[in-house]
């Protein structure tokens, strides 16, 4: 089974992160993974987006053209990748941001406004952990407690609030995605 | 079986060179292969080693040269227009027999180009791009993985040969992360023993230490008649590394292809793709993808053209470079097809397929 995700947002939502996570996750469960970035020059309010590939057979090529995931944190991502997401694909995207949405029927559509969880967690930079839970919660694509793992090595001890923060909004995004 | 991390391939050749024992690295920085400088400046000075961010490539280059010949383990990266900047430097360096690791993260150009992904160098590092008689030994990893265990093959080849080591990749390769494991660091001992190995033509300053040792390290000789003796000995180490060091992959080969693609680094990554692909679809494709794009693995391609064969394509990020080494293995004996992408571009799976099927 191979997964081709496109996430993509404006600059600092953590966009780039959410495909670091889930490559790093699928790494630890013993899966092939690769992680490739648009590094070129992006307009402000563009979109800074990654292509993430997760595989239980090598990966060939990295370059993601047709996503069956595409997590859209602002609506250029879903303008630019929409189009391109596969048939019977996924599309996540962040109701916040991204007023227009899709027109596509072929698809299945999560809808959410991670801004807002994630204000309501009381920490806007989680909004991008609520779309890594939608994804796993819909998916199970990698699963929670390496993400748990993952997340804990390396905020226990720096800071244990925003690791609480990442956590709750994970688990939130799985219950939207489990719906 | 050590722990595997998820790595950009800048900072896992950077991690690499400095496990298999390099501790001077001099360059510049560019894009796409800024991460493996970064690298270099924060870890070096950890393990005692001596990282300068030189004021041009051209003086990085130089400060290799000099380093080099210490006899000790020593690195310079740029990406496609500082590894111009480099040019003379390298052919100083060939002619004067001695090792170093330079890694080219390939870039668009021709001139400054832009700052995606391309294989537009081939060229210039199998072919020459600095002056004289001279060949650098040219390693094309493909996957993360690879372009950390070439940086380790690519210091001992150096040192065996005494000979610049070019590492050729490309921006997807520097600024993608897979996972990677790493080989152990060289310990103390196996440094020193390393270094002892070098003794015989290297530069030790101190001359109240035991061992210290005087050589002329140099690329000038002014006499023809000792400069073509230089030469010829050049020569014949060439062709010692011709006969020794192909390096290549196989994927798919079989008595069954009825084409046989030819590709290196991330082209030969996204020709997989297309393999698989019609392998699902019935039809057979092998390929072969040069390690080692100097030497040339000529045989290897030769030796799979099987009967079944029809035709060889060859997919670059550039208008068709390796092509003339494709042509050279497959002497006339079946058409040999090309596609390319430039301009930072690269081809999709779906693009390869249509070339393979194309009649």
């Amino acid at each position: 089974m191979k997964t081709e995700i496109i996430s993509s947002g404006f600059g600092g939502q953590g966009a780039l992160t959410i495909g670091k996570f889930l490559a790093k996750a699928g790494m630890r469960e013993g899966l092939n993974v690769s992680w490739l970035p648009s590094y070129g020059p992006e307009m402000r309010g563009g979109t800074a987006n990654v292509s993430a590939v997760i595989s239980d057979k090598p990966i060939a090529s990295p370059l993601v053209s047709f996503p069956d995931i595409l997590v859209a944190l602002n609506q250029p991502s879903i303008d630019k990748f929409g189009p391109n997401i596969r048939e019977g694909g996924l599309l996540i995207s962040n109701t916040d941001m991204c007023p227009k949405g899709t027109n596509r029927k072929d698809i299945t559509v999560i809808e959410a406004p991670m801004n807002k969880i994630a204000k309501e967690i009381g920490n806007i930079m989680v909004l991008n952990m609520v779309a890594i839970g939608i994804v796993i919660g819909k998916t199970g694509i990698v699963k929670y407690k390496t993400l748990e793992e993952d997340l804990s090595k390396f905020l226990k001890k720096k800071n244990p609030e925003l690791l609480e923060a990442n956590l709750k909004a994970i688990k939130k995004g799985i219950e939207i995605g489990k719906k | 079986m050590a722990e595997k991390v998820l790595m950009k391939g800048n900072e896992a050749v950077a991690e690499a060179a400095i496990r298999a024992g390099c501790r001077l690295y001099f360059a510049y920085p560019i894009t796409p292969q800024s991460e493996l400088i970064e690298y270099m400046a924060k870890m070096l000075p950890k393990v005692d080693g001596t990282f300068v961010q030189a004021e041009s490539e051209v003086a990085a280059i130089n400060m290799v040269y000099g380093a080099s010949g210490t006899g000790r383990r020593v690195m310079t990266s740029s990406s496609s227009p500082g590894i111009s900047l480099k040019m003379e430097g390298i052919s100083y360096i060939a002619g004067a027999n001695l090792p170093a690791v330079i890694i080219n993260v390939q870039r668009g150009g021709p001139g400054l180009g832009d700052i995606q992904p391309a294989q537009g160098d081939y060229f210039q590092a199998t072919k020459g791009g600095g002056h004289g008689d001279y060949r650098l030994i040219v390693l094309a990893p493909s996957t993360v993985q690879e372009f950390a265990d070439l940086a380790d093959l690519a210091f001992d080849l150096g040192d065996k040969y005494r000979n610049p080591v070019m590492i050729l990749s490309d921006g997807l390769l520097g600024q993608m992360m897979e996972p990677v494991e790493f080989k152990p660091a060289k310990t103390e001992e196996e440094m020193e023993e390393l270094n002892k190995q070098h003794y015989d033509w290297c530069m030790h300053s101190n001359e109240d230490e035991p061992n210290h040792h005087h050589h002329e390290i140099n690329s000038l000789e002014i006499d023809p008649l000792v400069l073509e003796q230089h030469v010829i000995k050049l020569g014949k180490k060439y062709d010692e590394i011709t006969k020794n060091e192909q390096r290549h992959e196989e994927y798919n080969i079989s008595k069954d292809n009825e084409v046989v693609v030819v590709a290196f680094g991330t082209a030969a990554r996204i020709a997989k793709s297309a393999i698989d692909e019609l392998q699902e679809e019935g039809i057979s494709v092998g390929m072969i993808r040069p390690i080692t794009v100097w030497p040339y693995p000529y045989d290897a391609i030769k030796n799979v053209l099987h009967d079944k064969v029809e035709k060889v394509v060859v997919c670059e990020l550039n208008l068709g470079q390796m092509i003339e080494d494709v042509k050279l293995a497959v002497n006339g004996k079946l058409p040999v097809e090309f596609l390319g992408k430039v301009g930072g571009i690269l081809f999709t799976p779906a693009e390869i397929k249509a070339k393979i099927l194309d009649k």
